[in-house]
């Protein structure tokens, strides 16, 4: 299985991503799932500052996608976090899954964006008005995740 | 030892790095928190709720009771928020 994982600032373009991911192995490639995320305004919220940890936050995403390419027959993943400031409207993440059939596609993708925000390194930072607060972890989110672990 | 600081624990502490000696009292990364944590000030409030914070060693989700040698990269930070 192909793993294209970046952490970046610069915005990305998801069809040239989808398009990148079924070229590499065509004959195995019957179905692409993706998600992507923005940034919502919430309660008056104008940006997001995201911060990583390099090093440790690319070694933890291809961690799951391997963990997806174990429980789904995957041809490939390609996954993007932005980190830095980012403006309401804005992109900041893209899982894109692709498999023979789109069960697997769909399923992976979900997983790998409950295990993405549960375990890779980022920091969301909120700004409202003037103010800068740190966002809180979901216990949703580890909920989300946990459901996994059972299945 | 290398260790680091990321988002609020990062801001409570004023840096994101610091190079620490390793001693053989320092068998956890719990017990390096608990040595930072006697230093006072930001380093007391960051370590104040343990509750509050994860740790990863050699950049691989770590629990308090993990062991720590010299030269380990060791980081203190809030649950994650990314996605």
């Amino acid at each position: 299985m192909s793993q294209n994982i970046h952490i970046q600032v610069e915005d990305f373009d998801v069809s040239e991503e989808i398009e990148a991911l079924t070229r590499e192995r065509p004959a195995a490639t019957g179905a692409v799932a993706t998600f992507t995320g923005y940034v919502r305004s919430d309660d008056g919220l104008s940006a997001l500052t995201l911060e990583h940890y390099p090093g440790m936050t690319e070694r933890e995403i291809a961690r799951i996608a391997s963990e997806a390419a174990k429980r789904w027959p995957l041809s490939g993943v390609t996954i993007i976090h932005r980190v830095g400031r980012l403006k309401v409207g804005e992109r900041i993440v893209l899982v894109a899954v692709a498999s023979s059939h789109r069960a697997a596609a769909f399923a992976a993708c979900e997983f790998l964006m409950d295990y993405l925000k549960t375990k890779a390194p980022f920091w969301k930072q909120e700004e409202r008005g003037g103010d800068a607060q740190w966002v809180e972890a979901k216990s949703s989110d580890d909920a989300a995740a946990e459901r996994w672990r059972k299945s | 030892m290398n260790v680091l600081y990321f988002a609020w624990v990062r801001q409570k502490i004023g840096h994101s790095e610091e190079t620490i000696a390793h001693t053989p009292e320092l068998r956890t990364v719990g017990d390096l928190a608990s040595m930072l944590a006697a230093r006072g000030g930001g380093y007391a409030e960051a370590f104040a709720d343990r509750k509050r914070l994860r740790a990863a060693v050699n950049q691989i989700h770590a629990g308090f009771d993990a062991a720590i040698a010299a030269g380990d990269e060791i980081a203190f930070f809030p649950p994650v928020t990314g996605g």
